[in-house]
């Protein structure tokens, strides 16, 4: 029986296991905001992030536990809402909430220092990089979609539970490496950001409108077509988000008294 | 915005003009397709079974990159108009030849060549060809037109484009 339930995801216990995390990053997360906020030679942690830290977590839960994520194991259109949330919607407003810049001001110098030595060490500035973030995110996506893993990860839960995570920490990455809200060592330029976006968008719609032709195993072609077009124009809709970050970035820090002439 | 010559600050900044207006265009071009022909019409299909791959990668590519440039030139517009050299006539011509452009790659590569999609599917296809291309034609030329007009605008204003990128 308990089997039965860890196979379908569905049921009490599993869905507290699987929210559990969330519940323990929530809590992390505001407790470290007030307390940095309290000492008297850092500014207050802004609002607006405690909320973008609130949604995004809630946008990541409800893709694995509860109602959508139970809809999802059989229905292709609520797994495609699914992977919006999962793979890019949560992440987006994760970075927006700037978790790595807390974690920094709130930890001890000598423990912040370690951190901040971690994220400009060469394996991260690989990984971090805009292109390899690109490629474990669609590639990510490509082999989930064109192979039978889709199938596996509905009969396997650890299976199901390592494609959700690569999905979310792919989808961080990629948002992070292309708009820089949080502490970023290792820059690239906002063309070099630019030109790798766009491809990424292009390997988004691609994949869309090649799952629209061929559904991957087990699900039937008009579900397949519709799940393919939530894919599509879901994420169009957030990619305008990113692409409107970027070029906000590349405004203000354009800024005629700055940079007087010189262009991009 | 100009009076007899141009201002030396849009003068100085026609290339930016230009290609933001372009930007704009394709993006425009891209956005009118996607809303009238497929979304309120439902004369182009989501995806035509017959497509080959190089016509969806072609598609995805195209998509991205339109959906891309019809933000990026409005934030260009608005540099251009923070340093004051934004170029009414300048940015429509690169309007025009963008989305004239765009268009008419749409209808000869994409949907002749690649065969992405037909612009819809009934007898007498060559009609819809002929408008869809002349169209584009027609776009391209009234482009080139203004583009025209304010280079010569710009060489008699003596600085002949020394500023451009």
């Amino acid at each position: 029986m308990s089997s039965d339930y860890l196979h379908q995801g569905s049921g009490f216990l599993p869905d507290l296991i699987t929210v559990l995390p969330f519940a323990m990053l929530l809590g992390l997360y505001i407790w470290a905001a007030i307390t940095s906020s309290q000492r008297s030679r850092l500014k207050s942690w802004p609002l607006h992030r405690y909320v973008c830290w609130c949604v995004g977590l809630l946008c990541a839960g409800a893709a694995i536990a509860g109602p959508l994520a139970n809809r999802a194991h059989d229905d292709f259109t609520a797994h495609m809402i699914a992977h919006l949330l999962l793979g890019m919607l949560a992440p987006l407003l994760l970075v927006l909430s700037a978790p790595v810049t807390l974690l920094l001001r709130t930890v001890p110098v000598r423990t912040a220092k370690a951190i901040s030595r971690l994220l400009k060490s060469w394996p991260v500035s690989i990984v971090s990089h805009p292109v390899s973030a690109s490629i474990l995110n669609i590639g990510g996506l490509w082999i989930l979609y064109t192979t039978s893993l889709y199938e596996a990860m509905h009969h396997n839960f650890w299976v199901g539970m390592a494609v959700h995570i690569h999905m979310f920490l792919a989808g961080y990455l990629f948002t992070a490496a292309i708009i820089y809200i949080d502490l970023t060592p290792h820059r690239y330029s906002f063309v070099y950001r630019a030109v790798v976006l766009i491809l990424t968008l292009a390997g988004h719609s691609i994949l869309s409108k090649y799952i629209y032709g061929q559904p991957p195993g087990g699900v039937p072609q008009d579900r397949g077509e519709l799940g393919a077009m939530v894919m599509y124009y879901g994420g169009d809709v957030i990619d305008i988000f990113l692409i409107i970050m970027l070029c906000h970035q590349w405004y203000t820090a354009a800024h005629p008294r700055i940079s007087f002439g010189v262009s991009q | 915005m100009e009076t007899k010559s141009v201002n030396l600050t849009s003068a100085g900044y026609s290339a930016r003009n230009l290609w933001s207006g372009i930007l704009f265009g394709i993006g425009l071009v891209a956005f009118l397709d996607e809303m009238v022909f497929h979304q309120l019409l439902h004369w182009h299909h989501f995806y035509d079974k017959s497509t080959t791959d190089v016509g969806l990668v072609s598609d995805g590519l195209f998509h991205a990159f339109s959906w891309f440039a019809t933000i990026a030139s409005l934030f260009m517009v608005a540099d251009l108009r923070r340093r004051s050299a934004f170029w009414l006539k300048r940015w429509w011509g690169g309007v025009f030849v963008g989305a004239g452009a765009f268009q008419l790659y749409d209808g000869i590569i994409q949907h002749k060549l690649m065969k992405l999609h037909q612009i819809r599917y009934v007898e007498n296809l060559l009609v819809y060809d002929l408008i869809w291309n002349i169209s584009a034609v027609i776009m391209i030329v009234i482009g080139w037109i203004l583009v025209a007009y304010t280079r010569r605008k710009l060489q008699s204003t003596g600085k002949g484009g020394d500023n451009e990128q």
